[in-house]
């Protein structure tokens, strides 16, 4: 019994401090303690990782001067307006190679809680950058420190090109500053509206004048224009540059509450518990924001495997789109589809809909993106067709015949991918039943309209194909 | 007979008449809708930021050719609404829609710490939000969630797109997102997705999101199989210009004069975003746009459906005042709204052209919070309270 409470605990860890687990490793790790599951996570994350560099550093250096001398010119010669166009090409070329490794590397991945840590800070510390090489190095900050030091991962974020970037604090100088960084790092960042004033905003402002960045993508810090008189700063007075306001922030109580809340949000359940929040945040202070810590009492928390918080949250699209590839081994022979995937499914990673990041929760679901993401694993696993005649009345057939005029379906949906059947097949038990491999491949719990509805006797592949074409498989 | 096969023997007796489960009762109320007539409006965004001085044009200003050296339209060129304001060559069609009284150019619409980022502003435009304020609902949204006696219907509003806009999310309701309603439907009933459709049972349809998502589903196919059927026997004889902006216009032609109960249509046309050799690129889009707005609203005309239709336009931002060096524009700030009906209270120019001698930095200084546009919309048109919608009361303006 013990066991088997073990697998569908051991189960839940994976789906949400990683994209699922295959099945051997998961009977393997339901026969020992489930402490060492969290453990193994853990220590896997801690596997020193090269983060992405698809994006090269000098190259792109190389462009933007040479885009920067094309800008500086009043008028353009054809040739010189073509240069502009292909330099333009190059990056947003780039921008999707960026995109498309990262998503590749969730899914293959040795580390999946660093993977899923990343996607959170990518949601958390929203960004959108034209340069991709600076999206690449902010994606890296955020999975360097996905699991370190909480003001580290402020610190480096709040200086990287990416953000400054963004939130226009390259335009915030002394006696002419833009607060747009500074509210932002103070509403969204780390402390949520109603924990700071407009005169505190107002003040931060100018302890960031001079954070900029140089054309290497490095930080720097230009004293000339920055406001060297004394600011106050919830409650604190004094000559505070960029640095000092951080550790100032850091010291509000109601910080650590913040950021455990978004984790809380993310990783339990949409529906905030405060108890369980306050304890979390707790542990972050007196663990001095070590998100390592924090993350391991939350997994090791018994209402973590509540039953409540069980099944129970929407996948995000990238987590559709990566549990479902791992799960089935599938190879994208064109992978810029899972670019028009996230984009049509409302997630198009690098770039959120504006620096609060994606909504999340039931916002993921309309009816289009409903009806598309039941429609993705049959699209991606078996060129569009959900094997399902079983049950057809004659009605139905009338129907049927209505709605596919006659046409044959198409050799290859424009998903165009190659799922390793044989490998996922071989990975199920021996005696794998219909209601087995539902109860592996659905994290809510079997009811009895699934169990009648998958066609029993149809063959494993069939029956997985239409398991996951369930809203069930849209919970995790 | 077991609910089951109930349904499945009823659920496609004839092409009209379904059966939906007994919580969504769409069809109840309608005798009483029947009864009144059914207004809609139509939204129209022009992504990308178009450049509204280009668009209606302040002729009659100086600084408007002084600051527009090379991409400027001559006097000449211009179709003259007034002494001081005309509409750009390529909106020609506009000019019989704007005599016959059905167009109203509202001037300077804006709002306070205007944003320059497109993502940034059209999300302002679409939540109705405050500069600095991020909503996760869109007003359309907020309007289904208040289930007023007008938006009642998961098919209150349509979208006709691949993909709903954030206007178009609110927080328990959603509009629904369709290209063409042929393929919702096949989609919908799909027949392992009908079985399960058939198969759901209360139980399932908590609060929580499982629910939520089965609910979504059985409201989709619900309203998939309505809008197929009560659309399909409308035969739409009107010629329209062959652009896909036209087309949707005429898939929303075919909605409204088939006598579906949808409240708000939205839909979009790209590709505003002319920093680079404007002239050739705004003139295509304007006068796709203005050929599409023509051939929609005499077809409405035609089935005695124009004075029960708002058409509402708009664009994240303007442009700056003064040209760039690339014959473009850089982004700016306030912009025009039109407004296109039969019902329209004030015709033509709404208020006052541009003043481009008291500019902000450079930039246009808006004399109409586009929320008031909203709030008048939605207080005359939609009858609801504005206040209820936008988080606070607007004032409403006078042009309905």
């Amino acid at each position: 019994m013990e066991q088997i409470e073990n697998f569908f605990k051991i189960k839940h860890l994976y789906h949400r401090a990683g994209f699922g687990i295959a099945y051997p490793d998961l009977q393997k790790a339901s026969n020992r303690n489930f402490h060492k599951a969290v453990k193994h996570l853990f220590s896997q994350a801690a596997a020193v990782d090269p983060g992405l560099t698809t994006v090269d550093q000098g190259e792109t250096r190389q462009q933007l001067l040479r885009q920067a001398g094309l800008g500086a010119k009043k008028e353009l010669t054809p040739a010189e307006s073509e240069q502009r166009k292909t330099i333009l090409r190059m990056q947003n070329a780039k921008s999707r190679d960026l995109n498309i490794t990262w998503i590749q590397k969730m899914i293959d991945s040795e580390s999946p809680l660093l993977e899923k840590m990343t996607l959170f800070w990518h949601g958390h510390f929203a960004c959108r950058s034209n340069n991709p090489y600076y999206a690449q190095q902010l994606n890296n900050i955020q999975r360097k420190n996905a699991l370190g030091s909480f003001k580290t991962l402020v610190m480096e974020v709040s200086q990287s090109p990416a953000m400054l970037q963004y939130l226009n604090n390259q335009q915030n100088r002394k006696n002419r500053p833009n607060e747009n960084f500074a509210r932002e790092l103070m509403e969204l960042f780390t402390l949520g509206r109603g924990n700071y004033t407009e005169k505190d905003v107002k003040e931060a402002a100018r302890a960031f004048t001079g954070w900029s960045y140089n054309r290497e993508g490095d930080f720097e810090f230009r004293r000339n224009l920055h406001d060297e008189g004394n600011k106050t700063f919830l409650g604190k007075t004094g000559n505070f540059d960029g640095e000092a306001i951080i550790d100032i922030i850091l010291e509000q109580p109601a910080a650590a509450e913040f950021i455990c809340k978004k984790l809380y949000t993310f990783f339990v359940n949409d529906q905030p518990n405060e108890i369980h929040i306050k304890e979390l945040a707790r542990h972050f202070n007196a663990k001095s924001y070590n998100v390592a810590a924090v993350m391991e009492k939350m997994f090791k928390s018994d209402w973590f495997y509540d039953a409540e918080n069980r099944g129970n949250k929407i996948k995000s699209p990238a987590e559709l789109l990566v549990s479902l590839s791992k799960t089935f081994y599938v190879n994208y022979q064109k992978p810029q589809v899972l670019i028009q995937l996230q984009s049509s499914l409302g997630q198009y990673l690098f770039n959120p809909p504006n620096v609060a990041g994606w909504p999340g929760g039931k916002n993921w679901i309309d009816s289009s993106s409903l009806m598309l993401r039941m429609k993705i694993p049959s699209l991606v696993l078996n060129d569009g067709l959900i094997d399902f005649s079983g049950k057809a009345d004659p009605e139905d057939e009338a129907l049927l015949a209505i709605n596919r005029k006659g046409k044959a379906r198409p050799v290859k949906s424009y998903i165009n991918a190659a799922t390793d059947w044989p490998r996922f097949l071989a990975s199920l038990p021996k005696d794998c039943s219909a209601e087995k491999l539902a109860a592996f491949l659905l994290q809510p719990g079997l009811n009895a309209k699934i169990k009648s509805l998958i066609d029993h006797k149809a063959t494993l592949k069939n029956i997985a194909i239409e398991i996951t074409s369930t809203p069930e498989y849209q919970l995790c | 007979m077991k609910r089951r096969d109930f349904l499945r023997n009823t659920i496609f007796t004839s092409a009209g008449a379904l059966m939906v489960p007994a919580f969504l009762k769409p069809f109840e109320a309608l005798a009483l809708d029947e009864l009144s007539r059914y207004k809609n409006l139509v939204v129209i965004q022009l992504s990308g930021g178009n450049d509204g001085l280009n668009t209606v044009v302040p002729y009659g200003n100086d600084i408007y050719y002084q600051k527009r050296r090379s991409i400027a339209i001559k006097p000449q060129e211009l179709i003259k609404l007034n002494d001081m304001q005309g509409l750009h060559p390529q909106l020609s069609a506009l000019k019989e829609i704007y005599d016959q009284g059905w167009m109203t150019i509202i001037n300077d619409v804006g709002y306070p710490n205007p944003d320059r980022s497109h993502f940034r502003s059209m999300d302002i435009w679409q939540t109705a939000s405050d500069a600095n304020q991020f909503l996760t609902t869109g007003w359309i949204g907020r309007y289904l969630d208040s289930d007023c006696n007008t938006c009642k219907f998961p098919y209150t509003a349509i979208e006709v797109d691949d993909s709903l806009s954030l206007a178009m999310k609110g927080q328990t309701k959603k509009g629904i997102a369709l290209k063409d309603p042929a393929v919702l439907f096949r989609n919908t009933n799909e027949p392992f997705f009908k079985e399960m459709i058939l198969q759901e049972e209360k139980e399932h349809l908590d609060e929580d999101n499982l629910g939520y998502l089965y609910k979504t589903m059985i409201e989709t196919s619900s309203s998939a199989n309505y809008i197929h059927h009560t659309s399909k026997t409308f035969q739409n004889k009107s010629v329209y210009p062959n652009t896909a902006f036209s087309n949707q216009l005429k898939t929303i032609s075919r909605f409204i004069s088939s006598g579906l109960k949808t409240r708000i249509y939205y839909v979009s046309l790209s590709g505003f975003d002319t920093h680079v050799n404007q002239k050739q690129q705004q003139g295509n889009l304007l006068k796709q746009y203005a050929e599409g707005i023509n051939a929609f609203l005499k077809d409405l005309k035609e089935h005695n459906k124009l004075d029960d239709t708002l058409v509402m336009t708009f664009s994240e931002f303007g442009r700056r005042v003064e040209q760039n060096a690339s014959n473009g524009t850089d982004h700016g700030t306030a912009n025009n709204m039109f407004l296109f009906g039969g019902k329209l209270k004030k015709q033509g120019i709404f208020n006052p052209a541009p003043r481009l001698g008291d500019l902000d930095g450079g930039d246009l200084k808006y004399q109409v919070d586009f929320r008031q546009v909203y709030a008048t919309v939605l207080d005359k048109w939609l009858d609801v309270n504005n206040g209820d919608i936008l988080n606070r009361k607007f004032n409403p303006l006078d042009f309905i």
